[in-house]
């Protein structure tokens, strides 16, 4: 990529990054206290009666999960609403007009995602760590599936983005879609105290992968290999991503 | 006095066309014209006559049916890069980005295009479009003539050599038009290409070197302005009245509130006409024998008169 082409990547994530940064409590301090809500709230409900792991308690099991649906829906939340925004009040004509790629769209937008989510994420983590003592047993799987759950989220909000025309479309992606997804994969518990039934379908679930390997980089426990997590987010990454590229480069609902 | 010809034409559009709903509406048909560098350039057309798809595709935001635009020499689609490095586009529509400030707004649109470094040209856009004292205010504080002039300073912020200007004059006051006009005719003086589009006639008349028109999607007229001007009918009588004009008249009339115009070939024929008003005692106020002015000339052509067209 030439030095032009690369500025003209760097200034859209810049800006992408500023316009979240604008407004940081709305995009990052009120997703942390929401996630400290759930923790309060299910910790002390909880933390006295269910045990997912014997050396875990239920507040230092929950913490990780929140920790990482905070990234993932950030992530989500921040390509989606941008495009959308700039679609029904129509300033995407300012990026239209420019000479930038399908690739550098990308870059831009699923790298500023990454960012908001890895700041809402620090930010949960480092509020709640109050709550619980942390550990880290095998910390590189934290950055590994931190980055490529924020990056695979990120590359879906600009999909949504992309298709949605106006915000009820969005809010049902986000409602229906990621809402779901997330919280039935098993941030609040193990997929383990669930019926066989619910099981098979938690494993369909990417997000449950995410969950799971994110988790084991704290307690070094996991319900599945973190090397399958990591194929099956990987290439969920990889086809979510190619599904957001081929959309930019067609101009899907962006370009007439 | 002709515009400048070297190298490849700064716009080129060649049997362009554009459909909708598969096929059902057809916005522009066989659309081919160039423009040269350093042109000021009219393109006018009533509501729906393909002004707005050409540009459109022009600028990358609609993809051609058929044809091909280039930018500079630069297909718009196989070299998009080059092509729209080369545009600067004045959007029609009042849009912004409420999150920024007129210079971050600036700085970021430049940026996109690789520009960075460039704070003296910044601020020369500033000044010389009003908006020295508005820098650091947010988009949403400004009055919709102040967003006008930030569109005008995003498009050309990466000096552009070809600019491109979308009704830009629409519901704007007149100290912004005189502002806006000024500058963009110094930019024009200094090498830079300038398609407009515009439903005020008289400042395409005023400004622009060559004039196509644009009917159905179709090219109807396309001509140096003094020639259009030159080559329809020269005279009109114009005045005021009260009165209901003789039916002799009124047919080939254009009355606009207590203003008639009535195109005249001659002189025998204007004192036709006043003898035809006198007959039916149609009493007149301010008469005045005049040339045709762009507006005459437009309604005639839009009014189904086709002349000759060509590059």
């Amino acid at each position: 990529m030439s030095a032009i082409k690369l500025q003209g990547a760097r200034t859209l994530f810049y800006k992408e990054v500023l316009r979240f940064w604008k407004v940081s409590f709305q995009t990052v301090a009120a997703p942390v206290l929401t996630a400290v809500l759930y923790l309060l709230i299910f910790g002390h409900v909880l933390e006295d009666h269910v045990k997912v792991y014997d050396a875990v308690g239920y507040t230092s099991f929950l913490i990780p999960g929140l920790v990482m649906m905070s990234v993932l829906q950030n992530s989500f939340a921040n390509s989606s609403s941008s495009l959308i925004q700039s679609k029904i009040t129509g300033n995407l004509v300012f990026l239209l007009v420019t000479p930038l790629s399908h690739w550098a769209w990308f870059m831009a937008y699923v790298g500023a995602s990454v960012v908001r989510g890895l700041a809402v994420g620090t930010g949960v983590f480092l509020v709640t760590v109050w709550f619980a003592p942390p550990s880290f047993a095998e910390p590189w799987w934290i950055l590994v599936f931190a980055a490529l759950g924020a990056g695979m989220l990120g590359a879906l909000g600009l999909i949504a983005g992309l298709w949605a025309e106006k915000f009820d479309q969005m809010a049902a992606f986000q409602n229906f879609i990621i809402m779901p997804m997330t919280f039935l994969s098993g941030v609040f518990y193990s997929i383990k105290s669930l019926p066989p039934f619910w099981q098979g379908i938690s494993h369909l679930n990417p997000f449950f992968y995410m969950i799971d390997g994110f988790r084991r980089g704290f307690f070094g426990i996991s319900d599945v290999s973190p090397w399958i997590s990591l194929a099956i987010v990987g290439t969920a990454f990889v086809v979510v991503s190619a599904i957001a590229l081929e959309l930019l480069r067609k101009g899907y609902k962006i370009r007439g | 006095m002709s515009p400048p010809r070297s190298g490849p034409p700064a716009i080129s559009f060649q049997n362009v066309s554009k459909t909708y709903r598969g096929g059902a509406v057809r916005a522009l048909d066989g659309v081919s014209f160039d423009i040269q560098p350093g042109e000021f350039f009219g393109l006018l057309g009533p509501n729906g006559a393909g002004k707005t798809s050409l540009i459109s595709i022009l600028a990358g935001l609609s993809q051609a049916s058929g044809g091909s635009v280039k930018v500079m020499g630069h297909d718009v689609v196989g070299d998009y890069a080059a092509a729209r490095r080369a545009l600067g586009i004045v959007p029609q529509e009042l849009v912004f980005d409420p999150f920024f400030n007129v210079r971050e707004a600036l700085e970021i649109q430049s940026g996109y295009f690789g520009v960075k470094g460039n704070g003296a040209w910044i601020d020369e856009l500033l000044e010389n479009l009003g908006l020295a004292d508005k820098a650091k205010a947010n988009m949403r504080q400004l009055s919709g003539g102040m967003k006008r002039r930030v569109l005008v300073a995003q498009a050309l912020v990466h000096r552009p050599p070809v600019i491109v200007l979308d009704e830009p004059t629409a519901g704007v006051d007149v100290e912004l038009r005189q502002t806006l006009w000024a500058f963009i005719a110094r930019l024009n003086r200094e090498g830079h290409t300038v398609l407009l589009t515009t439903h005020y006639l008289e400042e395409a008349e005023a400004l622009c070197h060559r004039i196509a028109m644009l009917k159905l999607g179709r090219v109807v007229a396309l001509d140096r302005t003094s020639d259009l001007l030159s080559g329809r009918a020269s005279t009109m009588l114009r005045f005021k009245t009260d009165a209901a004009l003789p039916p002799a008249l009124r047919e080939h009339s254009r009355v606009t509130g207590r203003i008639v115009q009535i195109k005249a070939h001659d002189a025998a024929e204007v004192e036709a006409m006043l003898a035809t008003l006198r007959a039916a005692q149609v009493p007149v106020e301010d008469l005045e024998i005049g040339r045709a002015d762009l507006e005459d000339v437009f309604l005639e052509i839009m009014n189904g008169a086709e002349q000759g067209v060509g590059a």
